[in-house]
């Protein structure tokens, strides 16, 4: 008796389960932010979503900065249970398509008018052979200086805006005792610095053709010698125990007056914010020496999944993610700017006016390029194969000759 | 029937371990020597291409460092825990007092993962925090210890944490081996008067023989697959500098999406792994067969 009823029950639950499920709009969101500020913007979309009558499933990955997600991907795929909308950018989001396992959620870009409101560079990382296959969420900007303005001060030097003034600014701060960079040595870290010194001394035009096109001739050229002489340079601005250290803590020096600026995209920023410190009066920010804006988008890919329910659930999730008050509100807890170039930043801190400001023109001039050291302009295996030349350089004696003879054969064997 | 069923109990309780190592094991050994044939690049394809990933494999400095770092790093790692081990084994064995108490303390090690002992040593081997920090505070200002941030240093600072943790299991297995020499002929030499470093070296040494062997196949393989170590020590830099074979393949699998390249290492590994159990294999069953 008692389990008949148990029975029936469990039946009526199910059925009432199934067609509740039908009738509305699922979404399983693979992601890995996890962390504090991410976490809690993460729950604004959600949020969203549920008053839009919608039944989110979260699934965050946590670990090794989105590998450990990509591998739960994988698996997910091949078992061809794709999840609804996936964390990826730049140039992954292409790998995904050609294996052939994205959605097309064109409908929705157009409805919205995404194509209006996103800088055109960005929106290229989004569609799939000219199809929407992916909605961004923001653009950190990976060029940026940031400096303890008090050290700066005391020692008389402002803001350098070209690298020889970096130099010579290094020089005396070095001579009074302090770390000029504060820097952690990852292989990825040493990137950031890599592209930001190729991206002034080079400019723009061999950025791209260096590290978007991966032109050989760009990659074997005197300017490219030249870029890695300056990190040669740079190096000497490292204190001795830097191997390993996490960008925080290099963070943590500048904020501390240990060391004077440091090289690292706009999420640092919220580690200065989080410390209770002002920008331009405690910290100041600055685009690094050098024309040119390096774009770092995070994004969903949409993956093509089976039923209405959750086909509308993607589609109810690309509009929320591109939507006005996502945007706003997510960026403002992350550090970055949105995506769409029509959101007010009346509460956004003067950083991000720069940086937007700096987005604007980039666009026009044809500068806004994308980060190589952040999986934006290259795939895994050629931005790879030179973070281990450039980090092998930093972290050696080696010269500037034969990090670029090893650069060109390392970007030709990664292919 | 209960005859039948008797004589095929063993077969039967034996054949889901034999399928599933059957599958698990050598059916991916297999799986992924196909897929280091192939252009694997996010996701495994299937349409072999020839030997194209071992020639970008062997064209990569990067995988360079990681193979010579794993001769240098196994090398010394698998000798100096050898040495260590037995010198500690034999002074055990004097029949001291305290030899419960001091055998645990040096097994312990054993009992931490090599992620704990990784990073306890990244901070006692750090320049600016551990130990080179300790030295200077005490007066001594010039001195440096800096191998873990020196690229040509740094696969050093593995094997003093792989040798600390695994010279304590090495004294257990000799220490097993030197009681289990049969004492009365340590008694026919002692009453001969032969000296004891000689009755160490000619009577009680050769005849542990095969747990010598037991320790170089089980160091041995600790060394060709580590990985949590070097993950936790340096992380596998400054650079890439103590990168090795395990640390190259997840990195290629899992951060660059490049499969075919991971795959085709990891056969190298394992050959690796074949050229010192095969010969091993070989001598036991042939030893065996007489």
């Amino acid at each position: 008796m008692k389990f008949k009823t148990l029975f029936a029950a469990s039946v009526a639950f199910a059925v009432a389960g199934t067609t509740l499920a039908h009738a509305e709009p699922q979404a399983e969101v693979l992601h890995w932010w996890t962390s504090g500020g991410e976490a809690r913007s993460v729950a604004v979309l959600q949020k969203e979503f549920a008053s839009r009558g919608g039944k989110w499933t979260d699934m965050p990955v946590a670990g090794g900065g989105g590998d450990a997600a990509m591998t739960a991907l994988r698996a997910r795929v091949l078992a061809g249970n794709a999840p609804t909308a996936v964390q990826l950018k730049g140039p992954a989001i292409q790998e995904w398509y050609e294996e052939g396992v994205l959605a097309n959620i064109s409908s929705v870009a157009k409805a919205q008018g995404w194509a209006d409101v996103l800088p055109a560079s960005i929106a290229g990382h989004m569609k799939c052979e000219g199809k929407w296959c992916a909605a961004p969420v923001n653009v950190h900007r990976v060029d940026w200086i940031w400096a303890n303005a008090a050290v700066l001060a005391k020692n008389g030097i402002s803001m350098p805006t070209s690298w020889d003034e970096f130099n010579a600014a290094a020089a005396k701060l070095q001579a009074a005792g302090i770390t000029p960079l504060a820097h952690g040595g990852q292989a990825w870290q040493d990137a950031t610095v890599f592209e930001a010194v190729a991206l002034g001394i080079g400019g723009p035009e061999f950025f791209q053709k260096a590290f978007v096109e991966l032109d050989q001739a760009t990659l074997k050229s005197n300017t490219m010698v030249k870029v890695f002489d300056q990190m040669r340079i740079m190096r000497g601005f490292v204190d001795n125990n830097f191997s390993g250290r996490d960008w925080n803590l290099a963070t943590a020096m500048v904020m501390n007056g240990e060391a004077a600026f440091q090289i690292m995209g706009d999420w640092a920023k919220g580690e200065f914010l989080a410390a209770g410190k002002r920008p331009g009066i405690d910290f100041l920010c600055a685009s690094t020496p050098g024309d040119g804006f390096l774009y770092n988008v995070d994004s969903f890919a949409m993956f093509a999944v089976d039923g209405s329910d959750k086909t509308d659930g993607q589609l109810l999730l690309a509009e929320l993610i591109v939507g006005k008050n996502f945007q706003k509100v997510f960026n403002m807890n992350k550090g970055s700017i949105p995506a769409r170039v029509d959101v007010a930043l009346d509460d956004f801190d003067p950083c991000a006016h720069t940086s937007a400001q700096d987005m604007a023109t980039s666009n026009a001039g044809g500068s806004l390029l994308p980060s190589y050291a952040h999986g934006m302009a290259l795939r895994g295996a050629q931005a790879g194969a030179i973070t281990d030349v450039v980090t092998a350089h930093f972290n050696s004696d080696m010269s500037s000759a034969d990090a670029v003879e090893m650069l060109a054969t390392a970007v030709t064997n990664s292919m | 029937m209960m005859e039948w069923m008797e004589k095929q109990m063993p077969k039967l309780v034996l054949a889901p371990s034999f399928a599933a190592s059957l599958i698990f094991v050598y059916g991916f050994i297999g799986w992924t020597a196909w897929v280091s044939l192939t252009k694997s690049k996010l996701l495994p394809r299937y349409d072999i291409v020839g030997p194209i990933q071992y020639q970008r494999l062997f064209d990569s400095p990067r995988w360079d460092v990681a193979l010579s770092n794993l001769f240098v790093f196994g090398f010394l790692f698998i000798v100096i825990s050898m040495l260590l081990g037995l010198v500690l084994a034999i002074l055990l064995d004097q029949k001291i007092r305290t030899e419960g108490v001091i055998r645990t303390i040096y097994l312990y090690p054993m009992a931490l993962s090599l992620i704990v002992t990784g990073t306890a040593w990244k901070w006692i081997l750090n320049p600016g925090l551990g130990f080179e920090a300790m030295v200077q505070s005490w007066g001594w200002d010039s001195f440096t210890f800096g191998w873990l941030v020196d690229p040509d240093m740094a696969i050093y600072t593995v094997v003093i944490a792989g040798v600390w943790q695994a010279s304590g299991f090495v004294m257990a297995l000799f220490l097993a081996g030197l009681r289990s020499v049969d004492q009365e002929i340590i008694k026919a030499a002692q009453v001969d008067g032969i000296p004891t470093w000689r009755i160490y070296s000619s009577i009680i040494l050769p005849s542990m023989a095969a747990v010598f062997l037991s320790a170089f196949i089980v160091l041995a393989h600790l060394a060709i697959k580590s990985f949590d170590l070097v993950i936790a020590l340096t992380g596998g830099g400054p650079g890439y500098a103590t990168d090795l074979p395990a640390t190259y393949m997840y990195t290629m699998a899992f951060a660059r999406g490049d499969i075919g390249q991971a795959a085709s290492s990891a056969m190298v590994m394992m050959m690796v792994v074949f050229a010192i159990v095969v010969p091993y294999l070989y001598s036991e069953l042939r030893a065996r067969n007489d």
